[in-house]
Order: C-alpha cells, then sequence, then structure tokens
C-alpha cells in the first residue's frame, strides 16, 4: 500500500534543478532514510513533501487518504526557539492546530491527545517544564509528540539527531524505531548519520544530483552508491 | 501623599490619561511578546519612527496625521515583517535603514514648515496629560478590537510564533496570522505614538514581555505577566512623573526599567533553586 508515490520528481530553486526524474515510493510502515551530501536537494526534498515547494516537473501523489497537511513534522530547531518560554505542553498541543479552523480552540479530543502522545514518549512528568530549561533529547522528544498530535500515519524528520549527545541520539533513534514497529507510523527521516539510517530503515534514499538511488536498506549496503558513501564516511 | 493622589485622579486630565494609556499599554504589552520571541523588537523602534515621520510630513502639507500615519505604517510594518523571512538586505539593516530615513524626513520637513513646532514635540514625546475626549476614545477604538482579536486568535499566534514552518506543514494559514500581527502592532504604534511619543512607544512593546520572560515559564503566563507588568509600570510612571515633575513618558520606561531589574534578579535567584 504506497502513501506516497513521486514520479519523475525533479525540484530546484531559482530556476536550477537540484534533483531531476526522482522515482520512488514510501509503502504503509516503511521507515525511509534520505541521504546525500549538502546540497543535494534533500532539504527541498521534504519542502516539496510538506506542500511548501511546487515541483518543477513530475508529480508527487499522496495515497491512502494522507492528505499533505497530515504529515507529522519534525524540523530543525531555530534559534529563537532554543530560549522560548513555553512548557512542554502548551508546545505538544500546537501540533493539533492544524486540522483546526480560523480560531483554534482546543477541544478535549485534543487534550486528551496530547496528554496520550506524551506518556507515550515518556514526557509525561515533564508537562509542565519550561520547554528552553530542557535538554537536547528532551526537547525532540516534546516536538516529536507535537508531530504526532498532527498525524497518526506518516512522521517526516529533518536531521532530528543534530546537536543531540551521543546517547540521547541513540535514545532517539529507538524511540523511531519503536513508533515504526509497535505503532505502525510511517517515517521519512533526512540523516547524516549514514550508520544509523542503515541500522534501522527499512528503504534508503540516495539523493546525488541527477543521479540517485532508492531501494532497500539491504540493496543499498551492496549497492555501489552505498559502497562509496558508506566506505567514504568511515575513512 | 494619599491626598495628593486624590487630587491627581480627580482631575479630568489624569483621568483621560490613564485611561488611554492603560489600554494602549495592555495591547502593546501583548503584541510585545510575539515581536520579542521573533527576535523582531527593532520593528516597533523602526515603525514609531515610520509613524513620526508620516504625521509630521501630513501635518506640514495640512492633512489630518493619524489619516495619513496608520495606512503608511501599516504598509511598512508588512514590508519589515516580510523582509525578515528573505531578502537581500537583511532585517536588522532594513530596520535601521527605514527608521532613521523616516525620523529624518520628519525632522527635515518640519524644519522647512516652520521649525520645531508644537506638532513636532507631541509626536517625538507625547502629550499623555493633555489628551483630549476624542484621543481616548480612539485608544479605546483601536485597542479593544486588538484584545478581542488577540485573544480569539490566541492559540494560533503561539503555534505561528513558536515555529512557523511547522505550522504551515500542517496546515495552518501563518500568512493571514502574520498579516494579523503586522497590522495590529502598526495600528498600537501608531496610536500609541499620539499618547507616549515616537521615542517611547517601543518601550512599551518590548519591556514588558522581556521583564515577565525572566520569570515565567510558560507561555500563557508570560502573556498574563506582560499585560499586569505594563500596566502597573504605567500607572507607576505617570503618578511618579506628578510627584516629582518628570516627563511622562521618560518615568513610564524608568518603572519598566525598575520592574526589569526586579524580574531579573528574582529570576537568577528562582533558576538557582
Amino acid at each position: 500500500m504506497a502513501l506516497i508515490e513521486a514520479k519523475n520528481v525533479s525540484l530546484g530553486y531559482d530556476g536550477t534543478d537540484v534533483v531531476t526524474g526522482l522515482t520512488f515510493n514510501v509503502n504503509k510502515g516503511d521507515y525511509l532514510c534520505v541521504v546525500g551530501e549538502n546540497g543535494s536537494g534533500k532539504s527541498t526534498l521534504i519542502k516539496a513533501l510538506l506542500g511548501l515547494k511546487k515541483c518543477s516537473s513530475g508529480h508527487l501523489h499522496f495515497l491512502e487518504g494522507l492528505k499533505q497537511n497530515q504529515i507529522g513534522y519534525l524540523p530543525q530547531q531555530t534559534v529563537s526557539q532554543k530560549d522560548f518560554p513555553a512548557s512542554v505542553y502548551e508546545v505538544v498541543l500546537s501540533g493539533t492546530l492544524g486540522k483546526k479552523n480560523l480560531f483554534g480552540f482546543y477541544s478535549a479530543r485534543d487534550k486528551r491527545k496530547a496528554l496520550d502522545n506524551m506518556s507515550m514518549l515518556g514526557i509525561s512528568e515533564l508537562k509542565n517544564k519550561c520547554y528552553r530549561n530542557l535538554s537536547g533529547g528532551q526537547q525532540q522528544r516534546a516536538l516529536l509528540a507535537r508531530a504526532l498530535c498532527a498525524t497518526d500515519t506518516l512522521l517526516l524528520l529533518d536531521e532530528p539527531v543534530t546537536g543531540l549527545d551521543p546517547k540521547a541520539a541513540e535514545e532517539l533513534y529507538s524511540l523511531l524505531y519503536h513508533l515504526n514497529k509497535e505503532h505502525k507510523i510511517t517515517i521519512i527521516m533526512v540523516s547524516h548519520d549514514i550508520r544509523a539510517s542503515l541500522e534501522y530503515s527499512t528503504h534508503i534514499l540516495h539523493l546525488k544530483g541527477d543521479r540517485f538511488f532508492f531501494g532497500t536498506a539491504e540493496e543499498y549496503r551492496s549497492s555501489e552508491t552505498g559502497i562509496n558513501f558508506f566506505g567514504g564516511e568511515n575513512k | 501623599m494619599i491626598d495628593t493622589l486624590v487630587i491627581i485622579l480627580s482631575q479630568p486630565f489624569m483621568q483621560r490619561a490613564l485611561i488611554g494609556g492603560i489600554f494602549i499599554s495592555l495591547c502593546a504589552s501583548l503584541l510585545g511578546v510575539s515581536l520579542v520571541l521573533k527576535r523582531y523588537s527593532m520593528i516597533g523602534d523602526g515603525l514609531s519612527h515610520v509613524g513620526f515621520g508620516a504625521a509630521v510630513i501630513a501635518t506640514a502639507l495640512g492633512f489630518a496625521p493619524l489619516a495619513v500615519a496608520i495606512p503608511v505604517v501599516v504598509i511598512f510594518a508588512f514590508l519589515l515583517l516580510r523582509l525578515g523571512e528573505n531578502s537581500k538586505i537583511k532585517g536588522d539593516a532594513a530596520v535601521a535603514i527605514v527608521s532613521t530615513g523616516a525620523l529624518a524626513a520628519g525632522v527635515a520637513v518640519s524644519s522647512l514648515s516652520g521649525g520645531m513646532n508644537q506638532d513636532f514635540n507631541s509626536y517625538m514625546f507625547g502629550t499623555i496629560l493633555g489628551l483630549s475626549d476624542s484621543d481616548v476614545i480612539l485608544s479605546i477604538a483601536v485597542s479593544v478590537p486588538v484584545l478581542i482579536l488577540f485573544i480569539l486568535f490566541y492559540n494560533k499566534i503561539f503555534a505561528v510564533t513558536f515555529d512557523e514552518t511547522f505550522s504551515k506543514a500542517t496546515g495552518v494559514k501563518t500568512e493571514i496570522y502574520n498579516a494579523l500581527v503586522a497590522v495590529l502592532t502598526a495600528l498600537i504604534i501608531v496610536v500609541g505614538m499620539r499618547l507616549m511619543g515616537a521615542l517611547l512607544i517601543s518601550s512599551l512593546v518590548i519591556f514588558p514581555a522581556l521583564t515577565s520572560m525572566r520569570v515565567c515559564r510558560t507561555y500563557k503566563s508570560v502573556m498574563i505577566c506582560s499585560c499586569f507588568v505594563s500596566v502597573t509600570c504605567f500607572i507607576l510612571g505617570i503618578f511618579g512623573s506628578v510627584l516629582f515633575n518628570m516627563p511622562t513618558g521618560a518615568s513610564i520606561v524608568i518603572a519598566n526599567i525598575g520592574a526589569f531589574i526586579i524580574f531579573w534578579i528574582a529570576g537568577l535567584i528562582t533558576n538557582k533553586n
């Protein structure tokens, strides 16, 4: 069951395409890692998936009743968020707003959902803590809980372990793995961490200008692109 | 002392100053939280200078100053708030250019049209103790809609302030809420300039938010605390100015500085524990 189908997609900015002829699909329950060097179009692809940018050619289809605004997005943190005075609960609850009308008052159901997601990610006791006083790993969990308020199906993560210490990064990876396996949440993750990508993901999309690799993690290990990239990282 | 205060309070000019000022302080502090958190603190300052320039030029040309200043400031609010997103000139540089440019234009026109006149002074330093009934009505007419809109859109404004990309990606029409904040800010700054003066309105926007962020740990408490700090400092400042015969705008800012220092120390102490 495909959730997202990309056919011959080209993406770029200022009139030049960074990515051309990209074809891949994401099935329900997949864990897809998008890798590639800086400037290879990873962030551009994320914007396209979120509907913040149009493809210059080709088609992105959302299937199985998935709407573009039902993607749970975990963006990279901005500088101003680091000292933002808001409780974890306020941040998580704001994830439900996308589906709302003009005003966006919270319903009892929204509050329930926020609390459920917090307990699922093990941050219930942080509910009234200030977001800016949390550790990096805790902040990512709060943002993950917020993303889960916006979706039940698909999470899209943009380099989620940036700035985390190795232990926190490992915890976040195993949390995502758990969400993927136990709660059947499809995951698309942009990552620099090729080792963890290969360990946890089911599929890899490697962007490389006009060429790209798409296949299962197994196929990637034995592919030329994979060996070059993986080998390069370990040198 | 209490007798003096009672006498002061019984004066109609004082009652007008208090009513008009409290409404504007409330709105300025609410909008200030969003602006400070989005790193747009200087925009309030820039816009007040634009309002000053527009009002002085309008007066010199024989137009009603506020009728010209309000649309001009709304336009600049849009330009400056959008500039932060993507442009060749960085946001803070653009604000500095607009701010000094508008100030220079206002001063130049004012001197050509007969020197530093009464209007010039009143837009620069405000006339809070010389408000007319229509000034008070204007400040209420602008503030009440701002307060209502702010309460109605509170959750959305929070989400857009905290994380615009996420909000946009999940389907929140962020443009609407950014535009709303821009228009409300422009309105409050122009009317506030009439009351407090161009030099001081930006401190009404920025100080209460910064002060309450020293100690408050949730967004809602920052909001409520800002309103409280803003109104308290306004009242203290205005009484102080009458009691010690100081310029009103300046003593309101001094009250705000005092509150900031107290909250800052309180924040240091509570964070240690």
